[in-house]
C-alpha cells in the first residue's frame, strides 16, 4: 500500500499556514496574466477562488451549469457560517473552532487542515461585511451571533435562515467584479463531463452547452473543482435536485482519488417525505434546536395530536440521553437518536416515520415576536411544505441526506492526487472527518476559495510561468472529446423504457436502507449486489429523447445517474471496509452497550482514499494515517 | 386529478412557438407543481414526445431557477411563492391550466418554458458590488450599521433573480431587481462610498438591455415572491436623481 504525502508544513501546529504563505513560491503579475485557471461550480468555494485569483491577476474560466452563478446550491444553506471572533466573549478561539470539529468529526480529520480552516474563518466574516453581506446585528450595530449544533460558544454569524443566500450573493458579486474587469470569463449553462491531462498535468476540460448541446473544448494551466458533493446519491435529499458528483468522478476516473466516501452526513431536522413523487426533501435550519424542544410521545402509536399530549407522557428523548448537549448534539447524534426512536415504534405523523420539533416552551418564554425574528422565514417555510403552523402546533422531522464529507482526496494544498488539479469546499474530503459540524459548510467553503486555494495554487503555479497557453488542438483533448461524444450516443441508443429518474429513485432506496444512517455487513453485500443488477437495467433498458443537439435534460439526468451507480458502488466498499463506527458512519457491528457509535482507533485511525484502477476492477485502497499532535484522542461523548 | 395543460412549446429562441394541450389525469394534490410537470414528462417521454423543458434547482425557493407564467401570473397563483413552491391544493379535478414562459423582450426564450436570463446578470456586473478586494477589509466591528438599517438592507437582499418582476409588469420593466441591489448596497455604510457611479452604471445598463419603464403600477411588487417592496423602487429614484445633480 502506498503511503499518501499530506505535504503538511513542518512546526508547530498554530504557526503551520504562517510559515506556509511566508514560504510559499509566488508568481509576478506579469506573468499571473498570462496563466489561464479553470474553475468549475460557482458557489462559495468556486465562486470565491474565481474571483480572489481574478483579482490576483489569472485569467480565469469559470464553469456552472446552471443559467448564472447565482444559483449555485450555497445559496440554500440557512442556519450560519462560523468564525473564531469571540465577540460574546464566551472563551472561543481558533484553537477551540479547531477542537470543536476534531471532536465533531470523530476524530478522522487532518489536523494541520482543520486548524487553517479555522484560523482563516475570521477573514471570511470581515471579507463577507466588507462586500455588504447583511448579517444580523444587534442594537449596538454590531455583528450578532447564536449557537449551533455540538458546541458551547456562540460563533455563528447569521442573516435570519438565509445565511447561505447572502453570503453566495456577495460572493456573486465579486465575481461579478471580476467579470467587468476582464479577468473572468463566465461560461453558464455548461456541464463538465471530461478532465484532461496532459503529460501527467491537468491541462483542461470538456463541456456540453446544455442549450446547443455543443461539446467544448476549454485549456488552461489548472482546474480547481468546487462542484460540491453528492448528497442526492439518496435521490430525495435536501439538495438541489440538479446537484451531483459527476465532475469529481470524471476526475477520480482520471486517476484523483476518492476519500471516505462512505462519510455522509443525515441531517435531522429536515420536513418528513410527505408522498412518493417527492422529488426532493426541504431542510429546517439546525439553528431551530436552539429554542425548539424534540420529542416523541412515550407511549408507541399514540394518535393523540401533540398539543393533547400531557407533559409527563412527552420523551424528550435527546434532553433525557445527552443532558450535557440535549438538543444541540451533532447532527449525526441527533439523526441516529431520532431513527432509533422511530424504528422501535414511537414516531409521530401519517408515516411513523417524524419526531416532534416543538416551539411551545420557547414562544412562553421569549414571546411570538422574538420567535418570529429568528425564524420567521422557516416557520412559513413549513407552513407552505406541510401546511402545520409551528407557533401553534409542534414541526415534523425527519433524517434526511444532507452533505458529503468523503471526497477527493487533496493535499494541504488541496490539490488533489494528479497534478494541477485542486478541489475546494464540500468536493474536497479534508475538514470535517465522519462528521460535520453546523454552520462549518459555508466557512470551509468560502475560506478554501478565498484565502487558502490562491496561496497554494500560486505555488504550483509558479513552476509552470514557461508554459504558452494551452492549445486545445492536442491529441489529448481530441480524444477526451471523442470519448465524451461516444458515451453520449451510448446513452441515447440504449433507446428502453424506464426514464433516468425512475433509475435514480430505485437507486436511492437501495441506498438509502442499507448505506444510509445505519449499515451492517449483510445489508451492504445486498446492496452491491443489487446496485449491479440495477446498473445493467439501467444500461439496456434506459429511455431518453435522442436529440443530442438541443436541450435536452433528461440526457443530463442520465449522465448523473450513470455516474451515480459507480459512486455508490465505491460508497458502500468503503463502508465495508470500515468495520468500525464513527461520526455519520454507523457500523451496526460496532457500537457500545447504550447504543452509541464505537470507534476503532487501533485500526481505522486513516483517510481511506481509494484508486480507480479500471471499469470493473477493483478498487486499491491507499490509507493516510492520522496523527494527532496537538488533541488527545478521546470517546466523544455529548452526555 | 384530471388537468388540461395548456403549455407552450417553442423549439428554440428563433423558432415560433404555440401552446400544445395535454390531457393529463395522473396528479394529485400532494404534488407541488413541478412534480407534476415531472410526472406528465415521464408520460411524455414513454410515449417518445420531447419533454416540456424548465428551469428549476432547489425546489425549495431560494435559487430562483424556477418561474413559469401560470394562468395569468407568475409563479402562478399564491402570495409570496415560486412556482417550485406551488402546490397542486391550488388547483382542482377538470381544470385548464395556462403555462407560459416569462414574455418579456429582454428575457429571449430559449425553449419552452426556459427563457434566456442573462440580461439580470449584466445588469450585476455593471456594478452591482462593493469594490473591495480579498483580504483587505477592516474587523467587521470597524464600522457599526445601525441595526434598523441592516435589516432593512437584508430585506433588499432577499431578491432571488427570478425575473417574476419582469414578466408581471407590461412594460417589462426591471426596476424592482435593480432597485433591490441599490437600496441593499445604498443603506450600508460600506456600500455608500460607490452609491453614485453604481446606480448610474445598473440603471443605464438596465435601459440598453431592452428593459421597460416604470410607470408605478405595482405589479411586480404583488407578484414578487419574496415580497420585495416598492420602497425600493423610490429609494432608487432617489438614488438616480441624487447622482445626477451631483
Ligand atoms: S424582485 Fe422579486 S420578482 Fe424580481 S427578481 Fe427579485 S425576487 Fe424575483
Ligand atoms: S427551483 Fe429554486 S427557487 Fe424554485
Amino acid at each position: 500500500m502506498t503511503k499518501l504525502d499530506a505535504k503538511i508544513p513542518e512546526g508547530p501546529l498554530a504557526e503551520k499556514w504562517t510559515k506556509y504563505k511566508a514560504s510559499a513560491k509566488l508568481v509576478n503579475p506579469a506573468n499571473k496574466k498570462k496563466l489561464d485557471v479553470i474553475v468549475v461550480g460557482t458557489g462559495l468555494a468556486g465562486a470565491g477562488a474565481a474571483s480572489s485569483l481574478g483579482e490576483l491577476g489569472y485569467q480565469v474560466k469559470n464553469f456552472c451549469f446552471q443559467d448564472t452563478p447565482r444559483r449555485a446550491h450555497s445559496v440554500a444553506a440557512q442556519g450560519g457560517i462560523n468564525a473564531t471572533k469571540n465577540y460574546k466573549n464566551d472563551g472561543d478561539s481558533i484553537y477551540r473552532l479547531f477542537y470543536d470539529m476534531i471532536k465533531g468529526g470523530d476524530y478522522r480529520s487532518r489536523e494541520a487542515n482543520v486548524y487553517r480552516a479555522a484560523e482563516v474563518s475570521n477573514d471570511v466574516i470581515d471579507h463577507f461585511t466588507a462586500m455588504g453581506v447583511p448579517f444580523a446585528r444587534d442594537y449596538g450595530g454590531n455583528l450578532d451571533n447564536r449557537s449551533f449544533g455540538g458546541v458551547q460558544v456562540s460563533r455563528t454569524f447569521y442573516a435570519k435562515g438565509q445565511t447561505g443566500q447572502q453570503c453566495l450573493l456577495g460572493t456573486y458579486s465579486s465575481l461579478n467584479r471580476q467579470i467587468s474587469q476582464g479577468t473572468v470569463t463566465m461560461y453558464p449553462r455548461r456541464e463538465m463531463l471530461e478532465l484532461v491531462i496532459i503529460n501527467g498535468k491537468t491541462r483542461g476540460i470538456i463541456t456540453r452547452n446544455l442549450i446547443t448541446g455543443e461539446i467544448e473544448r476549454h485549456s488552461a494551466h489548472a482546474v480547481v473543482l468546487a462542484t460540491g458533493g453528492y448528497g442526492t446519491i439518496y435521490y430525495l435529499s435536501t439538495l438541489a435536485v440538479n446537484s451531483n458528483p459527476s465532475a469529481a468522478w470524471k476526475a477520480h476516473k482520471k486517476g484523483a482519488f476518492f476519500a471516505n466516501p462512505s462519510f455522509i452526513q443525515i441531517h435531522p431536522t429536515s420536513i418528513p417525505q410527505l408522498n412518493e413523487y417527492q422529488s426532493k426533501l426541504t431542510l429546517m435550519s439546525e439553528s431551530l434546536r436552539n429554542d425548539g424542544r424534540i420529542w416523541v410521545p412515550k407511549k408507541k402509536d399514540d394518535k393523540r395530536v401533540a398539543n393533547d399530549i400531557p407533559e409527563d407522557e412527552r420523551d424528550y428523548y435527546l434532553e433525557r440521553r445527552y443532558p450535557a448537549f440535549g438538543n444541540l448534539v451533532p447532527r449525526d447524534v441527533a439523526s441516529r437518536a431520532a431513527k432509533e426512536r422511530c424504528d422501535a415504534g414511537y414516531g409521530v405523523g401519517k408515516t411513523g416515520l417524524a419526531v416532534y420539533l416543538d416551539f411551545r416552551d420557547a414562544i412562553k418564554k421569549q414571546g411570538e415576536k422574538a420567535i418570529e425574528a429568528k425564524y420567521g422565514n422557516l416557520f412559513e417555510l413549513c407552513r407552505i411544505i406541510t401546511g402545520i403552523n409551528p407557533y401553534k402546533d409542534p414541526m415534523h422531522i425527519y433524517p434526511a441526506g444532507h452533505y458529503t464529507m468523503g471526497g477527493l482526496w487533496v493535499d494541504y494544498n488541496l490539490m488533489t492526487t494528479i497534478p494541477g488539479l485542486f478541489s475546494i469546499g464540500e468536493s474536497n474530503f479534508s475538514d470535517h472527518g465522519a462528521n460535520r459540524l453546523g454552520a462549518s459548510a459555508l466557512m470551509q467553503a468560502s475560506g478554501d476559495g478565498y484565502f487558502i486555494l490562491p496561496y497554494t495554487i500560486s505555488n504550483y503555479l509558479a513552476d509552470d510561468i514557461k508554459t504558452p497557453r494551452i492549445s486545445t488542438d492536442n491529441q489529448e483533448f481530441e480524444d477526451a472529446e471523442k470519448s465524451v461524444k461516444e458515451r453520449l450516443e451510448k446513452l441515447v441508443s440504449i433507446n428502453g423504457t424506464q426514464t433516468a429518474t425512475s433509475f435514480h429513485k430505485r437507486l436511492g432506496e437501495i441506498m438509502w436502507n442499507y448505506c444510509g444512517m445505519s449499515r451492517n455487513e449483510e445489508g451492504l453485500k445486498k446492496a452491491k449486489q443489487m446496485l449491479k443488477e440495477l446498473k445493467d437495467e439501467f444500461w439496456t433498458d434506459l429511455i431518453i429523447p435522442s436529440d443530442l443537439n438541443d436541450v435536452n435534460q433528461e440526457l443530463e439526468k442520465a449522465g448523473r445517474v450513470a455516474d451515480y451507480f459507480e459512486v455508490a458502488d465505491l460508497m458502500v466498499d468503503d463502508a465495508l471496509n470500515r468495520t468500525e463506527s464513527c461520526g455519520a458512519h454507523y457500523r451496526e457491528e460496532s457500537q457500545t452497550p447504550e447504543g452509541e457509535a464505537l470507534r476503532d482507533d487501533k485500526n481505522f485511525s486513516y483517510v481511506a482514499a481509494w484508486e480507480y484502477t479500471g471499469e470493473l476492477k477493483p478498487y486499491k485502497l491507499h490509507k493516510e494515517e492520522l496523527k494527532f499532535v496537538d488533541v488527545e484522542v478521546k470517546e466523544r461523548s455529548y452526555k | 386529478m384530471k388537468l388540461t395543460l395548456k403549455i407552450w412549446r417553442q423549439k428554440n429562441a428563433d423558432a415560433k412557438g404555440k401552446f400544445v394541450t395535454y390531457d393529463f389525469d395522473g396528479a394529485s394534490p400532494d404534488m407541488s407543481f413541478l412534480e407534476m410537470l415531472d410526472a406528465m414528462n415521464t408520460k411524455l417521454i414513454k410515449a417518445r414526445i420531447d419533454p416540456v423543458a424548465f428551469d428549476h434547482d432547489c425546489r425549495e425557493g431560494i435559487c430562483g431557477a424556477c418561474g413559469m407564467y401560470i394562468n395569468g401570473h407568475p409563479h402562478g397563483p399564491g402570495k409570496a411563492i415560486t412556482t417550485c413552491h406551488l402546490s397542486m391544493r391550488e388547483f382542482k379535478d377538470g381544470d385548464t391550466i395556462y403555462v407560459e414562459p416569462w414574455r418579456a423582450k429582454a428575457f429571449p426564450v430559449v425553449k419552452d418554458l426556459i427563457v434566456d436570463r442573462t440580461a439580470f446578470d449584466k445588469i450585476q456586473i455593471a456594478g452591482g458590488f462593493i469594490s473591495t478586494n480579498v483580504g483587505s477589509a477592516p474587523d467587521s466591528h470597524a464600522i457599526p450599521v445601525e441595526k434598523r438599517k441592516a435589516d432593512e438592507a437584508f430585506d433588499s437582499a432577499v431578491c432571488i433573480g427570478c425575473g417574476a418582476c419582469v414578466a408581471a409588469c407590461k412594460n417589462a420593466s426591471a426596476m424592482l431587481f435593480v432597485s433591490a441591489k441599490i437600496s441593499q448596497l445604498a443603506l450600508l455604510p460600506q456600500g455608500r462610498i460607490e452609491a453614485t457611479e453604481r446606480v448610474q452604471a445598473m440603471v443605464n445598463k438596465m435601459d440598453e438591455l431592452g428593459f421597460g419603464n416604470c410607470s408605478n403600477t405595482g405589479a411586480c411588487e404583488a407578484e414578487c415572491p419574496k415580497e420585495i417592496s416598492l420602497v425600493n423602487i423610490a429609494r432608487l429614484n432617489r438614488e438616480f436623481y441624487f447622482a445626477k445633480i451631483q
